[in-house]
């Protein structure tokens, strides 16, 4: 058995520590599908990552690597791509490590628009921790620290990419692996901070909260839920709620902040340092 | 090495599928969704491609393993 995961992954550390049916595995899968479609080398890629089961990702990638604090992959990758723009910055968070803990971040990357491939694996729960609600809980789910359901409005992560400048923002499934894998595939190759999340299972913590024991019955929830950005478009507001459009919502060509800084220091040093 | 060892093959004329036993955890997602129902789950709920002649190389199951623990490959004609 030989397969193209096997050749970007360090298999001394496998079998992997995730919860049976846990949808980081699948969305590990995914990326480095999308990134052997690319041809890249390995050398050339650093992923990073914060805090949270879905860090653990960087641990079985054989690609340069770094597992950073809690929320703060993003500043990390923004000082590898500041001291090395060559370097093809891969940084993966979960749903909490992204939205709560590291949302400051989140969004001034974006704003920036430095040319960072960020993935944010959706599971709507601190899932380690023991499943406390996340800002991307949805409404009336529950969690540990929400026994009688959530009353907080989740963020529409891909609404706060796009008005935050990103420059590519896609949404893909666990259950839709094809699709994400094309989704992150372009996310990589494209110039500027790029934004894909992935709605993911839990069944171990948010599964069993919501009444959702088995990843099977999960993926088949998430399949429920979601909605190809053209159906999407043609729901009404009643029929919208409760479910996530899935797809590509924006690319678009815009300076990087890398690019930008280049030219700075061009500018200062054909100045001679007079302003 | 202990991993290798609980690799199972299984092989008709135009497909081989391959269950890495020792990295699989049975989650069960890989048997529930595949479209033409070859896998069925053995006594520690691991896939068996027990109706392997049904199957449309879609590889689905190996896209959606959460464990990299199945493939599916195609067999060329020269191989038969």
């Amino acid at each position: 058995m030989k397969t193209v995961i096997d050749e970007y992954i360090r298999k001394a550390m496998f079998p992997n520590m995730w919860c049976p049916g846990c949808g980081n595995g699948i969305v590990l899968g995914a990326i480095i599908r999308a990134i052997d479609d690319l041809g890249w080398d390995k050398d050339e890629i650093v992923a990073v990552s914060g805090i949270g089961c879905s860090s653990r990702i960087t641990g079985y990638v054989d690609f340069c690597s770094m597992n950073t604090t809690h929320g703060r992959a993003l500043p990390f990758a923004t000082g590898i791509k500041m001291a090395n723009p060559d370097l093809k910055v891969i940084v993966v968070m979960g749903d909490g490590d992204c939205s709560a803990i590291g949302g400051n971040h989140f969004i001034h990357a974006a704003r920036r628009n430095i040319d960072l491939t960020a993935i944010i694996i959706n599971n709507m729960i601190y899932g380690m921790t023991g499943g406390q609600y996340s800002p991307l809980t949805p409404t009336g789910k529950f969690g540990s620290t929400a026994p009688y359901g959530n009353i907080d409005q989740s963020f529409d992560l891909a609404e706060l990419a796009i008005a935050a400048g990103a420059s590519y923002v896609a949404r893909g499934t666990v259950y839709n692996p094809r699709q994400s894998t094309s989704l992150i595939k372009k996310a990589l190759d494209k110039k500027g901070f790029s934004v894909v999340e992935i709605i993911s299972d839990c069944p171990v913590s948010y599964g069993k909260m919501n009444k959702m024991k088995s990843p099977v019955d999960m993926l088949k929830w998430i399949k429920d839920i979601t909605v190809s950005k053209k159906a999407w478009d043609g729901l009404s507001p009643d029929e919208k709620r409760g479910k996530y459009a899935i797809g590509e919502f924006l690319s678009k060509d815009r300076p990087d902040y890398t690019e930008l800084y280049e030219e700075i220091i061009k500018k200062a040093q054909e100045s001679g340092g007079n302003k | 090495m202990k991993q290798e060892k609980l690799l199972e093959v299984y092989q008709n004329n135009s497909v081989k599928i391959s269950v890495r036993k020792g990295w699989c955890k049975s989650c069960g997602i890989c048997v529930e969704f595949c479209p033409k129902d070859v896998l069925v789950p053995d006594n520690q709920g691991k896939p068996i491609p027990e109706n392997i002649d049904a199957c449309i190389k879609c590889s689905l199951c190996e896209l959606r393993c959460p464990d990299f623990a199945i493939t599916v490959e195609g067999v060329k004609e020269k191989d038969e």
